[in-house]
């Protein structure tokens, strides 16, 4: 049996790192995520793995640091939350564009502006869309749970470097700052320097021996050198598409209405479902884990059997922009949010989604 | 005698380095960008470190540099070359790691990466090469652009109320407690190139010495953003750039 240790959604984020065999962890102090960079200074694991732990000058600094790292073959990553997200917009163009692995942990807050240190779902749009500038997608993955907190981060890596592109967890404030049990796997070895060499000797800068020089760049003058980059990467997007959805459902078997939700709103929705069941109504839900890529499919599939589906975000109304393009018209698809901060609860849930099917 | 008694091994005196690519240079007849390449160019081969070195481009004219140098590169954003340094340099202590910057990217944009590394006292090797203008973007100012300097962003020359001041930045560097080695260098004759060199080679070895980081400013030409000659560009250079950027170490220690 593993270990079972109370801890927040944050701390997870640093004991994940440092037991997958995280090189590099470098960030900026932001609430409500400022838990995870504490936690790795207060463990120095840079005294038992080897692993380097840099509090950087700002949220531009902290992502340039991860892309050079990451042009290393290192494993490394940061974390922020939403005003630091868009600081490092920049660098994760880069990382994208020049295809480098990292993992950048977004633990939500209200916006726009400097907003509010409260939770929020309000970067949904910003993530899974890119963010930054240019036809690009980080791979989406957002944690329900502080042990999702903890198993994503190696997961984060593990789908970053099949890919060779960043992997964000998008968290939001409850789940960064709620202590949950977590089972805290057997850790994993910092990879050495010839498991590297054997990894990423085709395009890292670990130092020219016994090859032609590596060059990360992600300029091209030649608009057709460009171009076939562009094409290389949707190509790549496809691929990830087609092999890394992930999700999960709760009583969608008979469901008529079907509830989707992701993060923190996934497990108030699971409440909702019971409490529409108590009055007859076959609720169901759906649990987008990657939210890029979109479960396109597995919501499809599910439209046939369902007369409504009701999106429930922390914010103005995002991800139900991207079911009803895969519904595109065929049943209704409603949204109910909360703002600013502001989380709703179940009975406020019910009464908003029994407005929506009368 | 003919000239195949004088091309001799032993009457040899000077070879390009292996480490410079045979790639045609970008940059215009003039500028001081490749003799700077050639010149770090030789002191890696020389100390035999190609194997070792990493090297950071900006964005700026010497984006390229990666084109001209044989050995890893790292492309940065603008003005973030000293953030992949410092963690290039961390997950990698065993290697030499270098970022080249322009002074736009350097002394403009990337003024918080660059005071910061130095802070750290990374143990980096910083090359600062200021022509006092942009010269990728056409000849717009840059920071260090003199007062009275004509560029296409100030047309009837930089005025400190409209434009503020020229910045000294590597004088504030030198400042840094994270800073070992500061010094200021130029390119414009033998003797300036061969006190660059040894600048540079005294830069790499501290960076294995866990000193803190090396600064080396680079006071350098861009005829074709000050739109004058190659030799006449070397003249103004010493009569309006060196009374303002005075050369010499800063500091040594």
């Amino acid at each position: 049996m593993a270990e079972k240790i109370l801890m927040k959604g944050n701390e997870a984020i640093a004991y994940g790192a440092i037991n997958c065999g995280c090189d590099g962890y470098f960030g900026y102090p932001i609430t409500p995520q400022s838990e995870v960079m504490e936690t790795l200074m207060k463990e120095q694991p840079w005294e038992t793995t080897g692993m380097v732990v840099l509090q950087a000058e700002s949220e531009t600094s902290s992502i340039n640091m991860v892309y050079g790292g990451a042009c290393c073959g290192k494993k490394v990553m940061t974390s922020s939350s939403s005003p630091g997200i868009s600081l490092m917009c920049e660098g994760l163009s880069y990382i994208a564009g020049t295809e480098l692995p990292c993992v950048v942990v977004n633990v939500m807050r209200g916006g726009p502006g400097l907003g509010t240190i409260q939770p929020s779902q309000g970067d949904y749009f910003q993530a899974v869309k890119g963010g930054g500038h240019g036809d690009y997608h980080p791979i989406v993955l957002a944690p329900a749970s502080a042990q999702d907190m903890y198993d994503f981060v190696d997961l984060a890596f593990e789908l970053a470097f099949k890919y060779r592109n960043p992997a964000m967890i998008l968290g939001d404030g409850v789940i960064g700052q709620m202590m949950e049990k977590v089972e805290v796997r057997p850790s994993k070895p910092r990879r050495t320097e010839a498991e590297i060499r054997a990894l990423c000797d085709s395009w890292a800068t670990t130092g020219k021996l016994n090859r032609p020089s590596n060059t990360i760049t992600s300029l091209a003058l030649d608009p057709q050198v460009q171009e076939n980059f562009n094409i290389k990467l949707q190509k790549k997007y496809a691929e990830i598409e087609a092999n890394e959805v992930r999700y999960s459902t709760y009583r969608t078997e008979d469901a008529e209405h079907l509830i989707v939700a992701f993060g923190c709103m996934s497990r108030i929705g699971e409440t909702v479902v019971d409490m529409a069941r108590e009055h007859g109504i076959r609720l169901g839900l759906l649990r987008p884990i990657t939210l890029y890529p979109f479960p396109k499919k597995e919501i499809d599939s599910l439209v046939p059997q369902l007369k409504s589906i009701i999106s429930l975000e922390l914010n103005a109304g995002q991800m139900v922009e991207d079911i009803r393009l895969v519904v595109n018209g065929r049943i209704p698809v409603n949204f109910y949010g909360r703002q600013g901060g502001m989380i709703p609860d179940p009975e406020e849930i019910l009464e908003a989604f029994m407005k929506t099917i009368k | 005698m003919e000239i195949q008694d004088i091309i001799r091994p032993e009457n040899k005196v000077y070879g390009k380095t292996a480490l410079l690519k045979d790639n045609i240079l970008h940059y215009c007849p003039g500028c001081s960008h490749g003799v700077v390449h050639k010149v770090i160019a030789e002191v890696i081969e020389e100390m035999g470190i190609q194997d070792k070195t990493i090297g950071i481009s900006p964005v700026g004219c010497s984006v390229f540099a990666y084109n001209y140098l044989d050995i890893d590169w790292q492309q940065a954003a603008h003005g973030r070359a000293p953030a992949l340094a410092t963690a290039t340099k961390r997950l990698m202590p065993d290697k030499y790691v270098f970022t080249y910057q322009g002074d736009g990217d350097l002394a403009s944009i990337g003024t918080a990466e660059v005071m910061h590394a130095c802070n750290r006292g990374e143990n980096i090797v910083i090359i600062f090469i200021n022509n006092a203008i942009y010269g990728m973007t056409g000849g717009q100012m840059a920071p260090t652009t003199l007062l009275g300097q004509v560029t296409a962003t100030t047309p009837y020359g930089r005025k400190a109320e409209l434009n503020g001041y020229p910045l000294k930045i590597t004088e504030l560097i030198a400042q840094l407690e994270g800073t070992c080695y500061v010094t200021r260098q130029s390119v414009q004759n033998p003797a300036a190139v061969r006190k660059t060199k040894k600048a540079i080679r005294k830069a790499f070895e501290n960076s294995m010495m866990k000193k803190g980081t090396s600064f080396v400013e680079v006071v350098s030409t861009c005829n074709s953003g000050w739109k004058v000659t190659p030799v006449q560009a070397n003249k103004w250079m010493e009569e309006n750039m060196f009374p303002f950027y005075p050369l010499g170490d800063m500091k040594d220690r």
